[in-house]
């Protein structure tokens, strides 16, 4: 059993890079900015997140594979806690994330100032290609496979693609 | 024991139906206020959810589809917030005995207030529960409802509960994107062909008398609004009609004209619909009691 006080936050963070995203698999928890805490305490952890979506259903998968792997490294009490304030926004997904799924085919999120505050998110948003990089692209549908992807396509290279819209 | 609090509810209108249990109104209105949120979406979410393998065109099946995922998860927040409160109110309310059995100390879950109240209980308005009939009715249910929960989710976000607050701010960004996309099919098809036209126009003409519910307080909402839990919905309203009638405008759409407008559905006063849609979502907890997967 491991003993908590031998651990820093570091060392937990390390472990927790490990649990991916089951729905956008090549995106670890960190990379999308959903771990909001993590706690030592003398005869415990705790990891503090928030959902991307009310209703992501990857979050109950999250939770228990966050659990599975602190367990893994001889933890026990480990608790979970689940925060919606303040709302995750794409912002908080780190430049690693965005290039990871950039490198997977998913045009990564747009910073929300530049365009996707709620009074100015009705105007198209110039969507880069991930396969030839053209901002010639035009949008399919607003929902795409899961709840935080819409559909594109390229106007250029003809490829069909999903963008991690900005939230 | 469990559910003794919904014997006091089953006379139809009983809307502060938590009150007769615990004495203080301040309770009994935010758990009834919240389960009015969570009961709303919940069945819009479930009403959706039948679109599901069924749409006029896929991607259109997935965006429904993510809809009702987006209201569902939005009411599992309000259910557990509910759910918390009702424990921790009956728990006080018991015996040192009883306080200190495990069994007793978390009756209530999500999942029993989704699946084991009877449809006098579920306090969602009348419009939520209307069936789906064509795309263009379910495309205008959508708008009607998501330009209501917009303006209602931005003025929550600072009420006086953090817990609400907090729900609603984690909401608010899904719902601007639900307005935005129904907006821009009651456009599409309101201003598209003879036949989109006229469906719409019956749509309109068909959900129209459910609308002024949404704006009318029952005394439960009253008692929220006094107390800062709860804006004052009625003053929701200019910003709403005016949402609507710039996007009907586009869509070249007319609002019927003296028109009576039907309530009682946040006080347990259904129409048939609800009833029908409770026993398909309720079927397997109804059948399979406390059955997990």
């Amino acid at each position: 059993m491991a003993v908590y006080t031998d651990y820093i936050k570091e060392d937990i963070l390390s472990i927790l890079k490990q649990v991916n995203d089951p729905e956008v698999p090549v995106l670890n928890v960190l990379d999308l900015g959903i771990v909001r805490d993590v706690r030592m305490q003398d005869d415990g952890i705790e990891v503090v997140i928030t959902p991307t979506y009310s209703g992501c259903p990857a979050m109950d998968v999250i939770r228990m594979e966050i659990r599975m792997r602190l367990m893994e490294h001889g933890f026990k009490n480990i608790t979970l806690t689940t925060v919606l304030s303040p709302a995750w926004t794409t912002d908080w997904m780190t430049e690693e994330g965005k290039n990871k799924l950039l490198a997977y085919g998913i045009a990564p999120p747009h910073p929300t100032q530049v365009v996707c505050n709620i009074k100015q998110f009705q105007e198209e948003e110039a969507v880069q290609c991930p396969l030839c990089h053209s901002h010639h692209t035009r949008m399919i549908s607003r929902f795409g496979s899961t709840a935080c992807k819409a559909l594109y396509q390229c106007n250029d290279c003809g490829e069909p693609f999903d963008y991690f819209k900005c939230h | 024991m469990v559910y003794q609090h919904h014997n006091e509810s089953r006379k139809p209108g009983g809307d502060f139906s938590y009150g007769h249990l615990w004495g203080s109104s301040h309770d009994s209105a935010l758990i009834a206020f919240t389960l009015h949120l969570a009961d709303d979406a919940l069945i819009l979410g479930h009403r959706n959810s039948e679109w599901t393998g069924r749409g006029p065109v896929l991607e259109q099946d997935i965006a429904i589809s993510n809809i009702a995922l987006d209201l569902i998860g939005q009411a599992r927040n309000f259910y557990q917030y509910a759910a918390g409160l009702i424990n921790e109110l009956s728990l006080s309310a018991r015996s040192p005995e009883d306080q200190n059995s495990l069994f007793n100390s978390s009756d209530t879950t999500e999942d029993s207030l989704a699946y084991l109240r009877d449809s006098w209980d579920f306090k969602n308005c009348l419009l939520v529960e209307q069936p789906n009939g064509d795309w263009a009715r379910t495309i205008l249910r959508q708008f009607f409802f998501s330009a209501f929960q917009y303006y209602l989710y931005e003025q929550l976000q600072s009420a006086r509960h953090a817990g609400l607050a907090a729900i609603a701010e984690k909401a608010f960004k899904e719902t601007a994107y639900h307005l935005q996309w129904s907006s821009e099919w009651v456009i599409r098809l309101g201003d598209g062909t003879d036949e989109s036209h006229v469906r719409m126009q019956q749509s309109l003409d068909l959900l129209w008398p459910y609308t002024g519910e949404l704006f009318r307080p029952t005394n439960y909402e009253l008692f929220c609004i006094r107390e800062g839990i709860c804006p004052d919905i009625s003053l929701l309203k200019p910003s709403w009609d005016a949402k609507v009638l710039e996007i009907f405008a586009e869509a070249t759409l007319a609002v019927p004209r003296n028109v009576w407008m039907q309530s009682g559905g946040k006080e347990g006063r259904h129409t048939e619909h609800l009833g029908y849609l409770l026993a398909e979502m309720q079927f397997l907890q109804r059948t399979y009691p406390g059955n997990d997967w």
